[in-house]
């Protein structure tokens, strides 16, 4: 075990403590044209093991509130006001320097990016990149990190992880290289896992089936999710509630079903249209 | 494989044929006359034939190269005119020299290349991106032979830190000797090292595999080694390899610049004395060790790069 000082500690703070909250973020990031905000007041408040969807058209945002949540932002951006609040601690401070409090990332909060095919080192065992920051932090012998690295892809559904640990990306399929991501991921048991439209890059089957692993995983670990997608679909099938961004601003916010069911905002009413359900009375040809 | 590298090796035949080929047609196209060279201004046109008579120089053009590529099957490239050996012995004598150099050259080359490009992408310091800049323009503005010079009056004279020239006796002291001339060599490599290096690593940290091991929480040092270098330094290792080239160039010339006992300074007098024989077998050999630094760089890269070695 490493000696250094308290990493963030599990289930010490008071009841009732959010586990994440954004508390009115604000980034500019330096373009051709000057200075242009991307992100605009952005609150947002998760509990501890609730899954929330973020959704919103390209460009609303999104990807930058997880990765502005994540301290890494691009380097043009600068943080000009707010707070990220991870168990009641500010995680991330102001200004371009962009100093964050990195003990956070794998063990408090970690993510899963949308392009398994670009997100995985193409030159490296895929069982090594799974367990190298747990094996870092927690001086795993290479023995101990490659068990634990099957372990984790046993967890993950992928069959024979025994032999697929020794894996190279480019020879995994794109749902096989997702689970991978995932299991690395979830390898430091972080609290909150935030998804950068993790299913767009699979295809419809494989999507549903990785969808069903968050879902699993969400419930059995009691994971905060932040879930990034433009897919509303997506959204009813794994969250209980949802905040609506556009143009680097939460427009509305609110329960899973008080949305779908009476949205307040006119983009929010439109964006759920764009979405075919099965109940619009249309007959509609299932992909599935 | 192995397969791969028999290919490979075969693909070298036409390659080495091409270039005895044409070190024996310029060496024969060159004006002067190795008999008159080695006999000096004096000699009586009798004395110089019999010379050439002797040498098999008198011989048609045909004959003579056929008799080239013959002993170069055998490995024999013929004895030279002027050192009264067989060219073989020469090369024993004058090659660990120049190999040595060249070793020492990538090593330098890579201890240069290597700290300064992680100091500019890793640390994307404005003022590390200037002075590497400085650096680089400055040191491709510079040949080879200046450099030695300018190596040999600051450090080897003025300060005596290091020999001025020669390669001792031993293995101390040939390392010790060509510390300077291995610096001026690799300069001569080091302003497309960095470059392509530095390249390579702003790519790769900002790639995405680099932001993913950086959100599981993996140290910014480990990321930087692990990831970013890791990937840079595949491509680093095909632009090492193409420079080899550039490197038995600047060999030659530096040797003769510190006087090293070595294949660049018996180029140079076999040049001046139109020893056709050794110049000839000088050009094969070293035509060969680049097609064999191609070959070799083809193979670590393909051991490094798993898509390659698996088909990806």
């Amino acid at each position: 075990m490493s000696p250094e000082s308290a990493p963030p500690q599990p289930n010490q703070s008071q009841p009732g403590q959010p586990l994440l909250e954004v508390d009115s973020l604000t980034v500019d990031i330096d373009g051709e044209v000057g200075k242009h905000r991307i992100l605009d007041d952005v609150s947002i408040t998760l509990e501890p093991g609730e899954p929330m969807g973020l959704v919103g058209e390209s460009g609303s945002g999104k990807s930058m509130t997880l990765r502005t949540i994540l301290g890494m932002l691009p380097p043009a951006a600068t943080v000009v006001e707010g707070e990220v609040r991870f168990r009641g601690r500010n995680i991330l401070t102001l200004g371009s320097d962009r100093r964050y409090d990195q003990k956070v990332r794998g063990t408090g909060i970690s993510m899963v990016f949308q392009e398994p095919a670009i997100a995985l080192n193409p030159v490296m065992k895929v069982g090594r990149q799974i367990t190298d920051a747990i094996a870092e932090h927690k001086g795993l012998s290479k023995r101990a990190s490659h068990d634990l690295a099957i372990e984790l892809m046993d967890r993950v559904g992928i069959a024979n992880p025994e032999r697929r640990v020794s894996d190279y990306p480019f020879q995994l399929s794109g749902g096989m290289r997702q689970r991978v991501m995932i299991a690395a991921a979830l390898a430091q048991e972080p609290e909150i896992l935030l998804c950068d439209e993790p299913t767009t890059a699979l295809d419809v089957t494989i999507q549903a089936q990785v969808l069903d692993l968050f879902r699993t995983m969400q419930q059995e670990k009691g994971l905060g999710l932040l879930y990034v997608t433009h897919d509303l679909a997506v959204v009813a099938q794994l969250c209980t509630s949802i905040s609506v961004m556009k143009s680097g601003k939460i427009i509305e916010h609110g329960n899973l079903q008080r949305i779908f069911d009476e949205p307040q905002e006119d983009y929010t009413r439109r964006l759920l249209s764009a979405t075919p359900r099965i109940d619009d009375g249309v007959q509609l040809e299932r992909a599935t | 494989m192995g397969k791969y590298i028999a290919r490979r090796i075969f693909l070298m035949v036409p390659i080495v044929l091409g270039v005895a080929t044409l070190s024996f047609v310029l060496m024969q196209l060159a004006p002067g006359d190795p008999a008159a060279a080695y006999l000096g201004d004096k000699a009586t046109p009798e004395a110089v034939a019999q010379l050439r008579h002797a040498w098999g120089l008198d011989q048609p053009f045909l004959i003579q190269y056929f008799q080239f590529l013959g002993g170069l099957v055998v490995g024999d490239f013929g004895p030279s005119f002027i050192f009264q050996t067989s060219v073989l012995e020469l090369l024993k004598l004058r090659m660990p020299a120049t190999l040595m150099l060249m070793l020492v050259s990538v090593i330098f080359a890579l201890a240069i290349s290597i700290p300064i490009s992680l100091w500019v992408a890793a640390t994307k310091s404005p003022t590390a991106a200037i002075i590497s800049r400085f650096f680089t323009a400055t040191v491709q503005g510079m040949p080879a032979f200046f450099v030695g010079t300018l190596l040999i009056l600051v450090l080897g004279v003025n300060t005596g830190l290091f020999p001025v020239g020669g390669y001792g006796r031993n293995l101390g002291e040939h390392l010790y000797s060509l510390v300077l001339p291995g610096i001026a060599v690799a300069l001569t490599i080091c302003p497309v090292l960095i470059r392509s290096l530095t390249a390579a690593l702003n790519d790769s940290l900002s790639a995405e595999y680099t932001n993913f091991a950086m959100s599981k929480g993996l140290s910014r040092s480990k990321t930087v080694t692990n990831y970013a270098f890791r990937n840079a330094g595949i491509t680093g290792i095909s632009i090492l390899g193409i420079q080899v080239g550039h490197l038995v160039g600047g060999a030659l010339i530096v040797e003769n610049v510190f006087a090293i006992p070595g294949a660049g300074s018996l180029l140079m007098q076999s040049v001046l004395a139109r020893d056709y024989n050794v110049v000839q077998a000088l050009t094969v050999v070293f035509g060969v060790l680049v097609v064999l630094v191609y070959l070799l760089t083809d193979i670590i890269y393909s051991v490094v790069d798993p898509r390659v070695r698996l088909g990806g």
